[in-house]
């Protein structure tokens, strides 16, 4: 879970260029750490390459916060 | 050759206009895939003429209006020259009719291929270009799509469409580096224009204030031009190539 967390919170800081003290499981894309649609759709992408792993367009919809891709990609490995 | 290095999917490239920009890219110094779908040999023979020039080329079968299949040719291509840097959304279909006489099968077989084709074309690279963070698309709408034209309400309103997609994914895509511009040919000739009969033709050269059909190699300079360099900062564009048609 850790582990995760961490690879998720890289992905997160050296694409949307926020602190890594903003991020945590709450913390929203979009209100909170400033992205808009294209840099979450390019979250997903980046995830997949990092976890090695398809994310169905549905199931990214329902990816909208921090704790939403952790808990996703725990679920899928 | 200011294409060297670079590599291009280009839908219906077995003949007429699309073959031409193939072959354009090519001679420019890009790696081909060369997309048909029906005329295998054709294809095979543009991308044999592509090897010779020293590049790389290879052909892919796929219906653009079947969304699986599309993303099978774009997996292809990517698995085979690792990226794409230019698509060029050309492939297109007619079912010339009177509105009144239309049938519903021919308005539907030609908006899934001429417009949905090159919508489902430019979802399956977008992923790739965004990864690259950079990326051209070239769409080929048509002249009637800016003026219309009497007999062909489906290939018309497919065309206009195209123009309307051009500019919606140019605006969606242009934060990352990738243009999206379309090309509206007037009367080329071509294996389409030749099926007409002599008296339509001159009836429509009458229309052409330079006064002759258009080559396809003329189509394949402009798309040269904007998969270069030189168009790095053109996009949401609509370049008529139609000896006047649309002013």
């Amino acid at each position: 879970m850790a582990d995760v967390l961490e690879r998720v919170t890289k992905i997160i800081v050296d694409r949307l260029g926020v602190e890594e003290s903003q991020i945590n499981l709450d913390a929203k894309f979009k209100e909170d750490l400033g992205a808009d649609s294209l840099d979450v759709v390019e979250l997903v992408m980046e995830l997949e390459d990092e976890f090695d792993m398809e994310i169905s367009d549905d199931d990214a919809e329902n990816i909208t916060t921090v704790g939403d891709a952790v808990t996703y990609i725990n679920s899928k490995n | 050759m200011n294409l060297e290095g670079k590599t291009a999917l280009v839908t219906g490239a077995s003949r007429g206009i699309g073959k031409a920009i193939a072959l354009e890219l090519a001679r420019l110094g890009a790696d081909v895939a060369v997309n048909y779908a029906g005329s295998e040999q054709k294809a095979a023979d543009v991308a044999e003429e592509i090897k010779a020039m020293g590049r790389r080329s290879f052909i892919v079968q796929c219906d653009i209006s079947d969304s699986e299949a599309v993303q099978s040719m774009v997996k292809e291509t990517i698995s085979q020259f690792d990226r794409i840097d230019i698509l060029v959304n050309n492939a297109g279909i007619t079912r010339d009719n009177l509105l009144m006489r239309m049938k519903d099968q021919e308005w539907d077989e030609v908006i899934d291929t001429n417009l949905k084709g090159v919508f489902l074309c430019t979802k399956a690279v977008t992923r790739q270009m965004m990864k690259q963070r950079s990326g051209r698309i070239i769409n080929i709408s048509s002249v009637v799509g800016r003026i219309g034209n009497a007999g062909q309400a489906n290939y018309t309103a497919a065309k206009a469409g195209v123009i309307g997609l051009t500019k919606a994914s140019a605006r969606e895509l242009a934060p990352r580096g990738i243009t999206v511009n379309a090309i509206a040919p007037g009367f080329i000739s071509t294996d389409m224009t030749d099926e007409l009969p002599q008296e339509a033709k001159e009836q429509l050269i009458g229309q052409i204030p330079l006064g002759t059909l258009g080559d396809v190699e003329d189509i394949a300079a402009a798309a040269a031009f904007l998969a270069g360099d030189g168009a790095r900062y053109i996009t949401g564009q609509v370049i008529g190539v139609d000896g006047g048609m649309a002013m």
